[in-house]
């Protein structure tokens, strides 16, 4: 059935694919830039008590310097699995995870990770959060200090530097999380679902602000979603992948030019991008709707004359 | 306030409110104890003499059945001798809550009945030393040995399901043993508090370590932390507060094996005194003897959570109570 779908739609499935000039260098000197990340043929499989689970079959991608990855996928796809695995924090069952040329063993404070739920240390107040990769690295009190200062003014909260985590919101929260990852000059970020549990204001806010920190230093950034105008908004290459097992599906190139901005939602580029990704993911769904179709002939429980339409 | 108000769920209550019902939760079993000993119909089920009369047998400020004091009644009122006369009493072992109140006073200005015996205030500083001893000796061991237990699977392996095992063994049972190979003083009571804290503490606290998201593990590692910083600098500050609290519920369980421990080899300490007391018939010394321990307890646990407060200044829960 999607495969129909896809094959008789009009010339507008397509668009995403026409890359305007701009855009086109842009990939292209994106392209010509080491690479920072690559993942080879990466499996994953999961032992349990009631067989075998593939979650990850076959995974190649790359990621140049500075690039923007997001990575999308129904759930179940395996994608915050295989942030888990870029992070060294779940082992991998087959292929090859390579972090400028060498192979990923374990957690290192070269790859940051940005949790959904947070994790701030609740007994160090913000500062001390920011400080503590510095000083798990070794680094003087008074350097880790000074540094944490910086990245407090960059984050924007000077003013809440001795407050505890529990004393800030969930849009602070992140942003300390953030500086606390970067705090270690890694090579890569890898954010899961980072904005998840955000109240869509709050969100769309914190997106413009990773842009604007993405764009001021030399971070690479793979970001994990299933939001997906978040995604198109923010990267400048998507990773789709399907579940069971999760697989690439496409990577897409984003049509739409950069510097982002919020105007950009209704630009054709965007959905264009929208509509091959819905046409991606989507088909799963259908299929998960008609198992249990909504009955629009629905038995009525008020009086006749007692209409709200 | 409407008596359907006191049946919502869950329900938060002003602290003023708080503060008056936990003051009630005192004043009600003290009312209950002060009806039965001061309104003669409620309960008194014995007669004090206050004549004796003709009955032989009776003693002025004798407490007899009162089935006992109305068959004497009848049998002189048959023989037309001179009747006895009593007021309705309770049993010796309830004193009325006013006399329990003064031997709160009397208890600490009497002087030992036996002349090698100890005052009660020396009593009491004896039991706090065992149960101080006890507590710290188990908790030395008890508490590293949880941490690693909780961070560590094969620690945990090794070293819990024997723990879980011996767990069940009561503490008293050992108490012979104790005396054996730790003689007959200080030294077998402050073993059975061990035995009797230690085994609980390995696994609550290794239970509490177990509790620690592990995420933060990850967000640790994901900077940088290596396997034996993690320890210091993540697992011990995180589980601090709850460690705390844990220490707060033990140091309860030690105190009610106070009173076992105690009469293992030489009674000694705040039981040697009640067992005195009871001895002499001075319920009401035993009865302030036990609230004493008691308000020592409490008052040490609310001095326990008010200086956790100031503590850990991050810990939401302990801050919201």
């Amino acid at each position: 059935m999607g495969h129909d779908m896809k094959n008789n739609s009009n010339s507008t499935e397509k668009d995403y694919l026409n890359q305007s000039d701009a855009v086109k260098s842009r990939f292209e000197k994106l392209k010509n830039r080491e690479v920072i990340l690559e993942v080879k043929n990466l499996v994953k499989v999961f032992k349990s008590a009631k067989g075998e689970t593939t979650a990850l079959k076959n995974i190649n991608f790359k990621t140049h310097r500075r690039e923007f990855v997001s990575v999308i996928g129904p759930s179940g796809c395996g994608k915050s699995t295989l942030a888990r695995i870029l992070a060294g924090l779940e082992s991998h069952t087959g292929g090859e995870v390579l972090l400028d040329g060498k192979p990923v063993t374990g957690p290192g404070s070269d790859r940051g990770m940005v949790f959904q739920g947070y994790t701030l240390f609740p007994w160090l107040t913000v500062k001390q959060n920011i400080m503590f990769g510095l000083k798990m690295n070794n680094a003087s009190r008074d350097e880790a200090s000074r540094e944490a200062d910086v990245w407090l003014e960059l984050v924007g909260l000077d003013k809440f530097a001795s407050a505890y985590p529990h004393e800030i919101s969930g849009g602070m929260k992140q942003r300390v999380a953030i500086a606390r990852a970067l705090i270690n000059q890694p090579r890569i970020l890898l954010m899961d679902e980072p904005f998840g549990a955000l109240d869509a204001q709050t969100r769309a806010k914190m997106q413009s602000y990773l842009l604007e920190v993405w764009r001021n230093i030399d971070i690479t950034i793979v970001f994990i979603t299933h939001d997906l105008d978040e995604a198109i908004f923010l990267a400048d290459r998507i990773l789709v992948l399907k579940a069971h097992p999760g697989e690439v599906q496409e990577l897409i190139e984003v049509p739409v030019p950069r510097p982002r901005s919020t105007m950009q939602f209704n630009s054709p580029e965007f959905i264009a991008t929208k509509a091959r990704l819905e046409a991606l993911i989507h088909p799963a769904e259908e299929k998960s709707d008609a198992e249990t179709p909504i009955d629009t002939h629905m038995i009525r429980f008020v009086n006749v004359e007692d209409n709200v339409e | 306030m409407h008596i359907s108000h006191w049946f919502i769920a869950r329900q938060e209550l002003s602290p003023a409110k708080n503060k008056g019902l936990a003051i009630a939760s005192f004043l009600l079993p003290l009312l209950i104890w002060a009806i039965v000993s001061y309104v003669p119909f409620v309960w008194h089920p014995m007669m004090k003499i206050s004549d004796i009369g003709d009955v032989d047998y009776f003693q002025v400020d004798m407490l007899v059945d009162k089935a006992t004091f109305q068959q004497e009644l009848t049998n002189m009122q048959a023989e037309g001798k001179h009747l006895p006369v009593a007021t309705p009493a309770n049993p010796v072992y309830l004193p009325a809550p006013h006399v329990v109140f003064k031997a709160f006073y009397t208890a600490f200005t009497t002087p030992p009945q036996q002349r090698d015996g100890l005052w009660l205030h020396q009593s009491l500083w004896q039991s706090i030393q065992v149960i101080f001893w006890g507590f710290f000796i188990s908790s030395l061991i008890g508490v590293p040995l949880g941490i690693l237990a909780g961070t560590y699977t094969v620690i945990a392996r090794v070293f819990e399901p024997f723990i879980e095992f011996f767990r069940y063994l009561p503490a008293p049972a050992f108490g012979a043993l104790a005396v054996a190979v730790l003689g007959i003083y200080d030294g077998p009571k402050i073993a059975i508090i061990v035995i009797g804290t230690f085994f609980q503490q390995v696994l609550i606290v290794a239970n509490t370590t177990r509790k620690l998201e592990y995420s933060l593990l990850e967000a640790a590692m994901t900077l940088g932390t290596s396997k034996l910083k993690l320890l210091k600098h993540v697992v011990i500050p995180g589980i601090l507060p709850d460690l705390y609290k844990d220490l707060r519920i033990l140091l309860g369980w030690a105190w009610t094996y106070l009173i076992v421990a105690e009469l293992i080899g030489t009674s000694s300490g705040i039981t040697w005194f009640i067992t005195q007391q009871a001895r002499y018939e001075h319920f009401e010394n035993v009865y302030a003897a036990i609230m004493i321990i008691g308000m020592i307890g409490l008052s040490c646990d609310l001095f326990l959570a008010w200086s956790g407060q100031k503590l850990f200044p991050w810990n939401k829960q302990a801050n919201k109570q």
